[in-house]
């Protein structure tokens, strides 16, 4: 299929955090662009406005949001190793090691985060336990 | 008594079958490339290299690849094995899977003219580009231009280089975008920048402040890895934004 492009190039943590950078950041400058819009159709009609957010409040809507706390928090995480290997002067050498730190960190931010965000989708569609 | 003589043992070296998908084009038959696969008995300590040449000797003369020296100082057999640059005469078979086919492809990103051989011409140029010598000012000495062993030591990674163009070619930037001048540049450059000889640092760091310069670098490190000299590429290119940045070299 890809005779012209040839193989994928099997990069390193390197090359796959940039395409996740590059991927997270499109992804939230839709959400954002998404965002103003929703926002500003308060000022047009209030009416619309609650109509819209009301239909933000769907379980599928509720996973978007966790993808995108999830897109905008390693965006952030990997921006800080960015910086990191470009004015430290360490950070080339060991942007291996930050990749797996940030990665870390993410897992240690998302897991209760992601608990916490769907706990009322799942009470509301399996019922509460108590 | 004499001690007993320990004889080591001989390790026996045992080929076995090594399967090769490498992608072959002919400008005058194909519009497109394609892959065919060969197989062949190689011993682990064997190069890729040497299944190339065993190739083209012995299973189809129609195989086309640059090679010179064989012992990675040429820089001439830059290729795309298992999907990451690599030189064919430094990558040995025990080094690799050989329970599933190895792909070998040409480097991308320069025009390909004729199965693993590409066009050099564009990398040379943006080599040519950022002025890879010696540029002194002053009167010149009667006797040696003096160095400090810490000066030397500044540039001495990027004297390595041997323009393979393992690095250049393995950018993700540059395959988008062929005016880039590519990590092998900006190492020659930075050869010459931090050489406390040299007097023309000013003028190669406005060539690589350009906009298809240092500033197109995406720090995916893919160079750094790909490099057959182990030559810190992406820290180069980073003492060069950051001389950039703060003018001092």
């Amino acid at each position: 299929m890809t005779s012209k492009v040839g193989t994928l190039y099997r990069g390193g943590e390197g090359m796959w955090t940039w395409v996740l950078h590059r991927v997270t950041g499109v992804a939230v400058f839709f959400f954002l662009f998404v965002h103003v819009l929703d926002t500003a159709l308060v000022r047009v009609s209030p009416n619309s406005y609650d109509a819209v957010i009301a239909t933000y409040k769907t379980p599928i809507v509720n996973l978007l949001e966790v993808g995108l706390v999830g897109a905008v928090l390693f965006h952030a995480l990997n921006g800080l190793r960015i910086i990191l290997i470009d004015f430290w002067s360490k950070g080339p050498r060991l942007q291996r090691q930050m990749t797996w730190v940030i990665a870390a960190i993410w897992f240690v931010v998302m897991i209760p985060g992601v608990y916490f965000m769907l706990k009322h989708t799942i009470q509301t569609i399996f019922g509460s336990a108590a | 008594m004499t001690a007993a003589v320990v004889v080591p043992e001989t390790p026996v070296l045992v080929a076995s079958d090594v399967t090769f998908k490498i992608r072959r084009f002919n400008p005058e038959v194909d519009s497109e490339p394609h892959y065919e696969t060969y197989t062949l008995a190689l011993y682990p300590t064997d190069r890729v290299l040497d299944a190339l040449s065993r190739i083209k000797g012995e299973i189809d003369g129609s195989l086309t690849f640059r090679r010179s020296c064989g012992h990675g100082i040429c820089g001439s057999d830059a290729m795309r094995i298992n999907g990451r640059n690599r030189l064919a005469c430094k990558t040995l078979v025990k080094d690799l899977d050989i329970t599933k086919p190895i792909s070998i492809e040409a480097i991308q990103g320069l025009p390909l003219e004729k199965d693993l051989v590409v066009d050099m011409e564009p990398f040379f140029a943006a080599y040519r580009s950022v002025l890879p010598f010696l540029i002194p000012d002053g009167h010149e000495p009667t006797k040696e231009r003096i160095q400090s062993a810490e000066d030397r030591a500044k540039f001495d990674d990027g004297t390595k280089c041997i323009l393979c163009a393992c690095c250049t070619t393995s950018c993700p930037v540059y395959w988008t975008d062929d005016q880039y001048f590519g990590p092998a540049a900006i190492v020659a450059a930075h050869r010459f920048i931090f050489d406390s000889r040299d007097a023309a640092a000013e003028r190669r760091l406005e060539i690589l402040n350009e906009k298809e310069g240092v500033w197109r670098c995406r720090t995916t490190f893919n160079c750094t890895d790909a490099c057959p000299r182990g030559i810190e590429i992406t820290q180069a290119i980073a003492e060069v934004k950051k001389a950039l940045i703060f003018r001092r070299v």
